[in-house]
């Protein structure tokens, strides 16, 4: 059934009792074309457009829990695409060009919020730093300009630009079709959009192992509910990856640590925009339903548990109250933790692997979310195709051996 | 006002009566009562709409888990709070309270339509719509329903208060003070250990404080709570935290509690914190925090005047307050009784009791009989009706699950009682596991993943006797008169005879989440819980679910027809209750955030008129502007002062390391990848720092002291990472090496004289060193006294001016700055700051990391192979040097430019292309790193990293701005004295 | 917040004591120009990530600032023990 105001319409008048199945519980075939392991925006997003690009419908996603229940539906749901390599501007730039628009293509809307993105400077090195972020997307056809203090107060008046700030605020680079959209949907309409395609969507169906023949190459997945087969697998699983990619025997460049967000009560619209601080180490928008959205740095230690430390919290909102001294007297409504699988230069890994026919797509960090489309289309055509696309080919685990680093970290270092 | 009071009732203090504003209206109350209690007793019940529908609402309970009657606290300007449940608010005289998310007024709420349209918002309808024409998203759709967002206002005003936070530590650590927590402290207290007691509520006591008629050792209830808290009060080792909230248990046995210290004080106190944070540490956790009463769903259960039953026992025997003049109770538990029966024997009519069970326990019946009352079984609530105040109910007869008479009652109070939730958040903040009790239609804890004990109602032990029994480790030593608890069953779903597509039965009130919500979530195929939760918000409102989620979870259950537990259980999430943010900062706010770290030379800056900068931690003199002088202007009269005479500069931000031991030149051999055998003592070498990966990490001049001695110098930000780096080494990969580190940064006070009078004027105040430029030459150093205090003075030089940097033990650096200072008048020395540092070392192309390099650049790239030891074997970093990428055509390397219109100053971060005339996007050969005017040369200059750049020396390159583009020639990256000849001046 | 057991201080102190310093026992090549590319880009950048018992080192950096190892459980983020650099790694049990 297609989505509309009509629909809703007509299905409020016989009591919303006709709309069907989002997507089936689907059981286990004996083999795919196609496995994606992990049910996330990415994993989901992988299937549909292995299904509505290349042709290939025989697939399934496989997932431990619920679908959407990782980081998909953990995080803090900015999407901006301002990064200073031509290689980062354009894997997230293609995400940004696939969120405008999808909505209305998978027929879900999910709410991308071109709000803007507000990224301050507290130093001169900050300016310098986001100067060449300007220039260099300038360039780049993506867009991000440079705000005085005072017109990043105008844009976003909640902020504090005295003076006498401990960090002061000396601008900001705003990129103005960047912003946030609603993290639960994306799961959901990309599941919604590939069941109706034919894709298989299993959930509560743990991987246990992934089989190679003798030549090497995969021939599909153990799981709780037995094995799947498969010629091509695709590893969408963040914080897991490292588990997954082990059971085929390969280790990789990754440590998975605990990153924690959380929200305010629901107050009134105040925050227009999305605001971004690296030096103070923050970033905050508010929701379509009024809480603030607050998330920060991942605490120290590799982790699976879901779960982070209190003074972590108190750093972030001790950072939060340093830009908007205004929010202060707000409250906390609710913390949560996920588990982000990070690189050594903070850049993910998407494309092939040593094994033929298992291909991966992790190591977004702290940043996943924003590449959603874009790496759901990515690794589909990577996979499709048996080789990766010029956008996501720089994005390869060779670079870790040869040092071509994608550092964007590095790149915002601290100075003098 | 004493309409709804019982006089013969309550803990108030009748003695103390008080005035309070509620939504501009002045009522009376008595100290002790809660905004809801005084309401309640001035026969309030509306004081609330709905997020979505914006429906009518009351109190639904007396606690902490209220969902419904959300108001804004206001104490004046900066001291306005959103979203207070007014069941917590304490009350003293001149409060003033709002309600909230309604327009214009509370009983006339356009908002409403929501209501009257609600077909056609049914649970993720915004899925499903919004999406044509596309255009209109961005600027139709989106913006309405951001309007909509929220509850309360939005902060107008900064803060007026401030927070306080503490760590404590103790063996036992008793969260809640009900008659289990009361018992186990009176235990824990015999014992050595610390004991913390704590209670979220303003009073100890917990359900005793509505239970006054029960005894315990023959004592009645509010005696022996009296008692008790003498004794605990009594005791060293015991500390009481009222009006406390454990918000989250953590790792290890670490919790978070926020302290409330004057939000119920009448005057505000603007020495005292608001707020208090404790972070505990605890040995044991004992967790007696209760249970909470679960609503009914049934149609139209969220009337004003619909309340738990419990809180009806509450408000009357704790706050002399009575909530009805016609109760009816409609439940499915024995509880519900008890509360009828104290109603009832303080002469309050009963409309009606309604069971849903079939058959009612005999001494039940009898007390009822007693009362002259009688119970309707087999009987629900179908109905109610009631515009801002329940006025009548339809109560049905069912049988086999089918409705067969139905009977309008008039009452004007309607008590739910649908069993009981057992308060298990913090066990599973802390990783505790719990399992499923079917008698309860509750999860109980299981096994505990720390150090924790849960006792009473949180673990599924109802009953005084039973609970003071668990509470006092099964010694019994409590003799109890108490109603049986008795039993219930569990009733999430009842049956209808009206269209279930047209029933509003809430089940998340705040969030006005309805079972048929649920049913079309589980029908769209979002049968998971977490599903249904995000799908409906179904426990997502401020009050996370507290009365909601089991019921949602068995009619989840119920809708998929799987037993409830496998279905699952959302996790619960820190904190236990709303916390303020700044309760958290705990006191790290304005300048206390983070540290400033200041220079010893820093007072005299700031006297001198400087202008600063934050450098990490730091804050650094940028430019000392004179009168009408901007930065250029200053930097250029800085610049040209230093180059013609004398500068002076603070350097003590530079990190500093003494590196000693007889392995010392062999551990810096390793740790640089400069040479360090044979450097002298008494000679200083610039060093280069890698990353194991091959990038420059940091630099700095180093001075050996002595065959086992080096003085280290790194970046003013690098300073904590080159130590740890060089730590890390120094112990786990070379262990055996004899050397020793000490971190000396603010040790010493570091003064930097540049310029060709530098030496004359550092001459007379010098004993112990010959400044001569043959005994000491240009990169030596030599231990002295400067004006009598010890020094090592280097002659180094950043500007490529003759250079000296002078470090004295720092407390001497002001006084010896200002000797020099007062003594340079005859040379008119300048000081001078960060940025003319900077222009001086671009005009010498001396790289600054950070600036010129960003984490990627290599000593090739940087132009820097001549600090590579060639000899060397090994040196952090050095086999990243060969790796492909690394040594491959087409890196960037850094060079000098030189705009073709001298005037134009370049920015930094601009990006430089090879043809200006190509498409976007374009192909970038590199960017600029640093750029000035530079006065000396009265021209422009910059530095820039460009792919193979070296090679494109003297050739054109182009730097597209946004308004025009700019032609740039490629130069050496030196400037200024290629030769260093000035080095030299004597 | 973490309570670790620092081996050298024999003391159980706050993580906010402590800095993580990643993974134990990868041991610096002992001649790093004889390595491949590949084992080099190992030693730098491959990781175990284990879920469940993992090595790893740890700095109490507002202590004593020795560095220790520690097998933590990275599911239940509990230490099975710490001990000093140099003693041999603690057997997993099964």
């Amino acid at each position: 059934m297609k989505y509309s105001a009509l629909s809703l319409f007509a299905n409020a008048l016989s009591g919303h009792k006709k709309w069907p199945q989002q997507w089936p519980d689907a059981t286990p075939k004996k083999s795919y074309d196609v496995i994606i392991v992990g049910a996330g925006g990415h994993g989901l997003g992988a299937a549909y457009y292995l299904a509505r690009k290349h042709g290939i419908t025989n697939v399934a996603v496989i997932e431990k829990g619920w679908l959407g229940g990782g980081n998909t539906g953990r995080n803090t749901t900015i999407i901006r695409s301002n990064y200073l390599y031509d290689e980062s501007a354009r894997i997230y730039d293609h995400a940004v060009d696939l969120w405008d628009g999808l909505s209305q293509e998978i027929n879900y809307n999910v709410m991308f919020s071109k709000r803007g993105v507000l990224m301050l400077a507290h130093s001169v090195h900050d300016v310098q730093s986001f100067q060449r972020h300007i220039h260099a997307n300038r360039l780049n056809g993506v867009d991000n300009r440079w705000l005085t203090a005072e017109e990043a107060k105008a844009f976003c008046p909640p902020l504090n630009i005295s003076k006498d700030a401990r960090y002061p605020i000396l601008g900001a680079a705003l990129q103005q079709r960047a912003g946030t959209a609603r993290h639960d949907s994306v799961a959901w309409g990309y599941a919604r959009a590939a069941a109706a395609l034919g894709v298989d969507i299993i959930q509560n169906c743990a991987v246990t192992g992934i089989k190679r023949g003798a030549d090497g190459a995969v021939e599909g997945v153990e799981t709780e509910r037995g094995f799947i087969g498969a010629k091509k697998i695709g590893v969408s699983a963040a914080g897991n990856s490292s588990v997954i990619m082990e059971m085929a025997g390969l280790r990789f460049p990754l440590e998975s640590y605990p990153l924690q967000a959380l929200v305010s009560e629901p107050i009134k619209p105040v925050m227009p925009c999305v605001v971004m601080s690296n030096s103070v180490h923050a970033y905050i928008s508010q929701s379509d339903k009024g809480e603030l959205v607050i998330g920060a740095g991942t605490d120290q230690y590799v982790s699976y548990s879901q779960r982070g430390a209190l003074h972590i919290i108190e750093e972030t909102l001790a950072s939060i109250c340093e830009i908007f001294p205004l929010f202060k007297r707000m409250r906390m409504l609710r913390t949560w933790g996920g588990v982000v699988d990070v690189t050594p230069d903070r850049s993910p890994i998407l494309g092939k692997t040593p094994v033929p026919g298992l291909f991966v797509n992790c190591g977004w960090g702290t940043g996943g979310f924003k590449a959603t489309p874009g790496a759901a289309d990515l690794l589909a055509y990577t996979i499709a195709k048996d080789q990766p696309h010029p956008i996501n080919a720089p994005f390869n685990l060779e670079r870790f051996t040869g040092g071509r680093l994608i550092d964007e970290a590095a790149a915002a270092a601290v100075a003098h | 006002m004493t309409i709804n009071r019982k006089e013969t009732h309550g803990r108030i203090n009748r003695d103390k009566p008080i005035k309070f504003s509620f939504d501009g209206k002045i009522y009376s109350a008595f100290d002790g009562d809660s905004l809801a209690s005084a309401l309640l007793a001035n026969g309030i019940h509306l004081v609330a709409r709905s997020f979505k529908y914006h429906r009518p609402r009351g109190f639904l309970s007396a606690g902490s888990e209220e969902p419904n009657a959300l108001v804004t606290f206001d104490r004046g300007q900066g001291r306005v709070t959103s979203n207070v449940r007014a069941t917590t608010l304490e009350i003293f005289d001149g409060l003033v309270a709002y309600s909230q998310n309604n327009w214009p007024s509370l009983k006339f709420d356009i908002g409403a339509i929501n209501d009257f349209f609600y077909m056609l918002f049914p649970a993720g309808f915004y899925n499903k719509t919004f999406m044509w024409p596309k255009s209109f998203w961005d600027k139709v759709y989106e913006p309405a329903i951001r309007k909509m967002a929220g509850l309360g206002p939005a902060p107008i005003d900064e803060d007026a208060d401030k927070y306080a936070s503490l760590y404590s530590h103790c063996e036992t650590l008793i969260v809640g003070s009900g008659p289990a927590g009361i018992a186990a402290a009176l235990s824990a207290c015999e014992k050595p250990g610390r004991v913390i007691l704590i209670d979220e509520q303003n009073e100890f006591g917990g359900s005793l404080l509505s239970t006054p008629n029960l005894t315990i050792n023959a004592i009645p209830a509010w005696q022996w709570l009296k008692n008790s808290l003498a004794i605990l009060k009594g005791r060293q080792n015991v500390t009481l935290l009222a009006r406390t909230t454990v918000i989250g248990y953590y790792h290890d046995n670490f919790l978070g509690a926020v302290e409330r210290i004057t939000d119920h004080e009448k005057d505000i106190n603007q020495n005292k914190a608001r707020e208090c944070l404790h972070r505990i540490r605890a040995g044991e956790v004992i967790l007696a925090t209760g249970a909470i009463e679960r609503p009914l769903v049934f149609p139209n259960n969220d009337r004003p005047g619909v309340m738990l039953a419990s809180a009806a026992r509450s408000y009357l025997n704790r706050y002399g307050v009575v909530v009805g003049e016609k109760i009816a109770l409609f439940t499915c538990h024995d509880s519900g009784y008890e509360v009828i029966f104290d109603l009832a024997d303080a002469g309050i009519s009963i409309a009606c009791i309604m069971d849903v069970r079939d058959q009612v326990s005999d001494n039940i019946i009898a007390a009822t009989k007693t009362r002259g009352l009688e119970i309707r079984t087999s009987t629900i609530v179908t109905n109610t009706s009631g515009k801002f105040r329940i006025s009548s109910l339809h109560a049905s007869r069912i049988n086999d699950e089918k409705i067969t008479s139905t009977e309008e009652i008039i009452c004007d109070c309607l008590l739910m009682c649908g069993g009981w939730t057992p308060s298990v958040h913090l066990f599973s903040h802390s990783k505790g596991s719990l399992k499923w009790q079917e008698n309860l239609g509750a999860y109980i804890p299981d096994t505990p993943n720390e150090n924790t004990i849960s006792i009473g109602a949180c673990n599924g032990t109802f009953g005084l006797t039973d609970i003071m029994t668990e509470a006092d480790s099964g010694q019994s030593k409590y003799t109890v008169d108490d109603m049986d608890f008795g039993s219930g069953i569990i009733a999430a779903t009842f049956p209808t005879k009206s269209d279930p597509a047209k029933i509003k039965a809430f089940v998340d009130y705040q969030n006005d989440v309805t079972e048929k919500d649920i049913n079309l979530a589980v029908r769209e195929g979002l049968k998971s819980i977490e599903h249904v939760k995000r799908y409906t918000t179904t426990g997502m409102a401020t009050d996370q679910g507290k009365t909601s989620n089991l019921n949602a979870l068995q009619i989840t259950a119920h809708a998929v027809a799987k037993p409830v537990q496998q279905v699952g259980l959302t996790t619960f999430r820190p904190p236990f209750t709303p916390t303020t943010f700044g309760a958290l900062l705990g006191g790290k706010d304005g300048d206390t955030f983070h540290v400033t770290r200041k220079t010893p030379i820093d007072g005299w800056a700031d006297d001198n008129g400087a202008i600063f900068e934050p450098v990490a931690l730091w804050r650094r003199a940028r430019y000392f502007p004179r009168e009408g002088e901007d930065m250029l202007a200053a930097v250029n009269r800085e610049c040209r002062a230093t180059r013609e005479s004398l500068g002076i500069f603070d350097a003590s931000t530079l990190g500093k390391i003494e590196v000693v031991g007889p392995d010392a030149a062999e551990f810096m051999n390793r740790m640089y990848t400069n040479p360090w055998m044979m450097l002298k003592s008494g000679s200083c070498r610039y060093g280069l720092m890698l990353g194991e990966d091959g990038y420059i990490m940091d630099d700095g001049v180093i001075g050996r002291m002595a065959e086992d001695r080096f003085h280290v110098t790194t970046t003013t930000g690098g300073a904590p990472r080159v130590f740890r780096m060089m730590e890390d080494y120094r112990q786990t990969e070379w262990p055996e090496l004899d050397v020793w580190l000490t971190s000396t940064t603010e040790q010493w006070a570091v003064i930097a004289l540049n310029g060709p009078n530098a030496r004359k004027l550092l001459e007379p105040f010098v004993e112990g060193i010959d400044l001569n430029p043959e005994s000491f030459p240009h990169m030596a150093v030599r231990e002295g006294r400067i004006c009598g205090v010890e020094t090592r003075l280097f002659r180094v030089s950043f500007s490529g001016e003759l250079g000296f940097e002078i470090n004295v033990p720092a407390h001497y650096g002001r006084a010896l700055w200002e000797v020099l200072f007062k003594a340079g008048q005859q040379y008119d020395i300048t000081p001078y700051g960060t940025e003319t540092m900077h222009v001086l070392r671009a005009e010498k192309g001396f790289i600054i990391v950070g600036q010129d390099t960003d984490g990627t650049v290599s000593p090739m790239d940087a132009g820097m192979s001549w600090a590579i030891g060639k000899k060397k074997k090994d040196f952090v970093g050095k086999r990243s040097l060969n790796r492909s990428d690394i040594v491959a055509k087409g890196r960037k390397q850094l060079v000098g430019l030189l705009t073709d219109d001298p005037n134009i100053v370049l920015e930094e971060g601009a990006q430089i292309v090879a043809d200006p005339n190509q498409p976007i996007p374009m192909d970038m050969i590199g960017h600029v790193t640093s750029s000035y005017w530079s006065a000396t040369l009265n021209r422009s200059i910059a530095l820039a990293m460009i792919k193979d750049g070296r090679a494109l020396t003297d050739s054109d390159i182009y730097i597209p701005m946004a308004d025009q583009t700019h032609k740039v020639r490629v130069s050496t990256p030196i400037f200024y004295d290629p030769m260093g000849e000035r080095l030299n001046v004597l | 917040m973490l309570l670790i057991r620092c081996p050298y201080c024999q003391e159980e102190r706050p993580e906010i004591e402590f800095s993580y310093a990643g993974e134990a026992h990868i041991a610096r090549p002992l001649n790093p120009d004889d390595l491949s590319d590949e084992s080099w880009a190992e030693y730098l950048f491959i990781r175990s990530n284990r879920r469940g018992l993992h090595y790893e080192r740890w700095l109490h950096a507002h202590g004593c600032a020795q560095f220790f190892n520690a097998l933590r459980d990275t599911v239940s983020d509990k230490f099975e023990t710490t001990y000093k650099i140099g003693e041999a790694r603690p057997q997993v049990k099964k």
